[in-house]
């Protein structure tokens, strides 16, 4: 087992270290890991962003990242390990919001899992971004109610 | 029974609460207890088709019921990532 012990669905306010979250699944019986890294960009609806504020439900959002996780292993049960941190609070561009790290025997089925990870986050984990651009600032929506 | 509410986001900042105590009948469903306060929070009203509905931390439709104790939450669609 990668990482025993650890914590695999966590929301965090501090900033991610991505070598931590992809030790959390890795382990030498493991030949892929695949990383999907979220990354605060700079441009948003033809402005320039100066920083993004991300909310959460805590609870919930732990909730719903760990039934991910229970997802991605019912549809491809050759991945090992599913560990995703998301960042909330107070982002500049360039820093990381969200790391999914996806472990298994080999590399086949992680590209799909962990691009199934970063789908699913967007539809029912209850975390919200606001963009503060110059010149104004906007809660974002996503497009609407989930597959729950 | 009484039931905590928790809004966030927009929702939040529509209605300018984040959480509430509220007395309600028993045996009301969500959709009930959202058109009461859509009532109370005119500012909830226009956005009430879009609201994402989550009892105890799991997502419900406007059909389920209420318990005393419950945790209900409301917040628009999601935008994490």
């Amino acid at each position: 087992m990668g990482g025993a012990g650890k914590k695999r669905f966590e929301v965090v306010t501090t900033p991610i270290d991505v070598n931590e979250v992809v030790g959390r699944v890795m382990a030498p019986e493991y030949g892929a890991v695949t990383t999907f890294i979220g990354v605060v960009r700079n441009h948003s609806r033809g402005r320039q962003i100066r920083y993004l504020e991300y909310e959460a439900y805590p609870e919930m959002a732990e909730e719903m990242l760990e039934q991910i996780g229970r997802e991605i292993r019912e549809r491809w049960p050759a991945i090992e390990e599913v560990s995703i941190v998301h960042r909330i609070g107070h982002q500049e561009p360039g820093e990381i919001s969200v790391v999914i790290a996806v472990a298994a025997g080999h590399r086949a089925d992680t590209f799909d899992a962990a691009r199934y990870a970063i789908e699913r986050i967007k539809e029912i984990v209850p975390i919200w971004k606001k963009e503060v651009a110059v010149g104004g600032e906007w809660w974002v929506e996503g497009p609407g109610h989930p597959q729950a | 029974m009484r039931v905590r509410l928790r809004l966030f986001a927009s929702l939040r900042d529509a209605a300018g609460i984040e959480a509430a105590e509220l007395e309600l009948p028993d045996d009301i469903t969500v959709g009930e207890a959202l058109d009461r306060l859509c009532a109370q929070y005119p500012a909830l009203a226009r956005w009430r088709e879009h609201i994402m509905l989550a009892r105890n931390r799991r997502y419900v439709t406007t059909a389920d019921r209420l318990a005393d104790g419950d945790e209900i939450a409301l917040f628009p669609p999601v935008s994490g990532g």
